[in-house]
């Protein structure tokens, strides 16, 4: 069975997060790096099970999901496409940043630390990654 | 629409028991969907031997219903028999014969022999023709008995412990072809493991039995959705409570750990309402759960047994 060459999905036993959300996030990352994009076809449900050697439940579970982000269209009887939505691979990183910045904040948060002082941290933090960078570059 | 009507199940059990002098299986009802991948997963001697040589027509059930591809067992065996691939650990080949002889032997009863299907596996396999089964190793032996089923094209596949002993190469090997079986979606495995880990990526649903009787049994992302470990922070004076679904809660000073099955977004907030802090929220692998089920199982039944006296 000829299956597209750019499908290989090597999930992890050992990543702690379910499989499906493993897989979700290759389909992100296929995305975000251009690989697929707006209207892309994606492979079948069984496929793709065949493809990342995952269930064909874990493959239905993974499409529901990323149709609730928004992030793919499956239309019955045709099959899965990625979202005609304009940046998709921006907003996809918008959204991870996203998720960082609330654990960071949460964490700050937990130690009494202001949204103010949040924000000079991270200005001090980048910052020091500035000069590093500078420091790499005089090397 | 039209509506065809096709039969929902390959395999069908309902209310089966069997009674034997020191073991016997209670109650076993169990469905396997066509087009699916079942993991029936239980210890040592918990049953899963018998319940599959059920399924074959080796043995018959006293009491319950047992129908395999829509064909009403033990009456109905030799039918059925033609579109199951059944493995086991006792392989059956013959020691001075070569896999050659072999693969002429399944193509001359089976109309369905698939030869050049065959030649692919002989080479994915790595493995030799003209080889006698008594110079290879166990791994070796698996596939070629594997080779010889899957050539077939069985409508289900009956795998009894198959992957048990190999080595992670052979292991992989196989689970790939496995996986190649599901492309087409008429076709089903039921595959018996004590290795969770085997059955955990490949089944779509999971099966398990402890001590002859079916202890849970729910399709796999369910299962992984509603098992959680959690761990928690207790503020001062606070009681941990035992919500519903709670399947084991340990204490120690003011932390605690709590093993749930129905875990939601609801359980982490009455656990907040209650002045408890939520540190942790950890999803569970499959044999974590598997060990969760079977102890409380046996809690549970030890716990009936002691109310009777």
């Amino acid at each position: 069975m000829p299956l597209d060459p750019t499908i290989e999905f090597i999930l992890s036993q050992t990543d702690g997060r379910p499989m499906y959300q493993q897989l979700m996030e290759h389909v992100k990352t296929k995305v975000t790096i251009g690989d697929w994009s707006q209207g892309y076809r994606l492979p079948s449900i069984r496929e793709m099970a065949v493809a990342a050697k995952v269930s064909v439940i874990t493959v239905k579970r993974t499409y529901q999901e990323l149709e609730l982000e928004g992030i793919i269209i499956t239309q019955h009887g045709k099959g899965s496409f990625i979202s005609e939505v304009d940046n998709l691979s921006i907003k996809l990183k918008m959204t991870e940043m996203d998720t960082h910045l609330v654990k960071a904040t949460d964490i700050g948060k937990s130690i009494g630390m202001s949204m103010t002082k949040l924000q000079k941290r991270l200005i001090e933090l980048q910052n020091k990654e500035n000069s590093h960078d500078k420091e790499r570059n005089n090397d | 629409m039209t509506k065809i009507i096709k039969p929902r199940y390959a395999i069908d059990l309902k209310n089966v028991n069997k009674i034997f002098p020191h073991f016997s299986l209670t109650d076993i009802n169990l469905q396997l969907e066509i087009g699916n991948i079942m993991g029936f997963i239980g210890p040592n001697g918990a049953g899963k031997s018998t319940t599959i040589r059920i399924l074959m027509g080796l043995i018959q059930q006293d009491s319950g219903f047992v129908k395999v591809l829509n064909h009403q067992l033990p009456e109905r065996q030799v039918t059925a028999k033609w579109d199951i691939g059944y493995a086991s650990e006792d392989l059956r080949l013959y020691e001075n014969a070569t896999i050659a002889w072999h693969m002429d032997y399944i193509n001359s009863i089976y109309p369905s022999w698939d030869k050049g299907y065959a030649k692919i596996l002989l080479k994915r396999f790595d493995l030799l023709d003209n080889h006698p089964i008594k110079g290879l190793s166990h791994g070796q032996r698996v596939k070629a008995a594997l080779l010889l089923i899957l050539a077939r094209h069985p409508k289900l596949l009956i795998l009894d412990e198959p992957t048990t002993g190999l080595d992670p190469v052979a292991r992989h090997e196989i689970l790939n072809e496995l996986m190649d079986v599901l492309l087409d979606c008429d076709r089903s495995i039921f595959y018996s493991s004590h290795n969770t880990q085997d059955i955990e990526q490949i089944s779509d649903d999971i099966t398990f039995i402890d001590k002859g009787r079916i202890i849970a049994a729910k399709d796999k992302e369910s299962f992984i959705d509603s098992w959680r470990r959690i761990r928690l922070t207790l503020n001062n004076s606070v009681k941990l409570p035992q919500l519903p679904g709670t399947v084991e809660q340990r204490v120690y000073g003011h932390q605690a750990i709590v093993t749930t099955k129905q875990y939601n977004d609801n359980l982490a907030k009455k656990y907040k309402a209650m002045g408890i802090t939520i540190n942790e929220v950890k999803n569970m692998s499959l044999e974590e759960i598997f060990v969760s089920e079977v102890q409380a199982s046996r809690l549970k039944n030890r716990n009936v047994k002691g109310e009777l006296k």
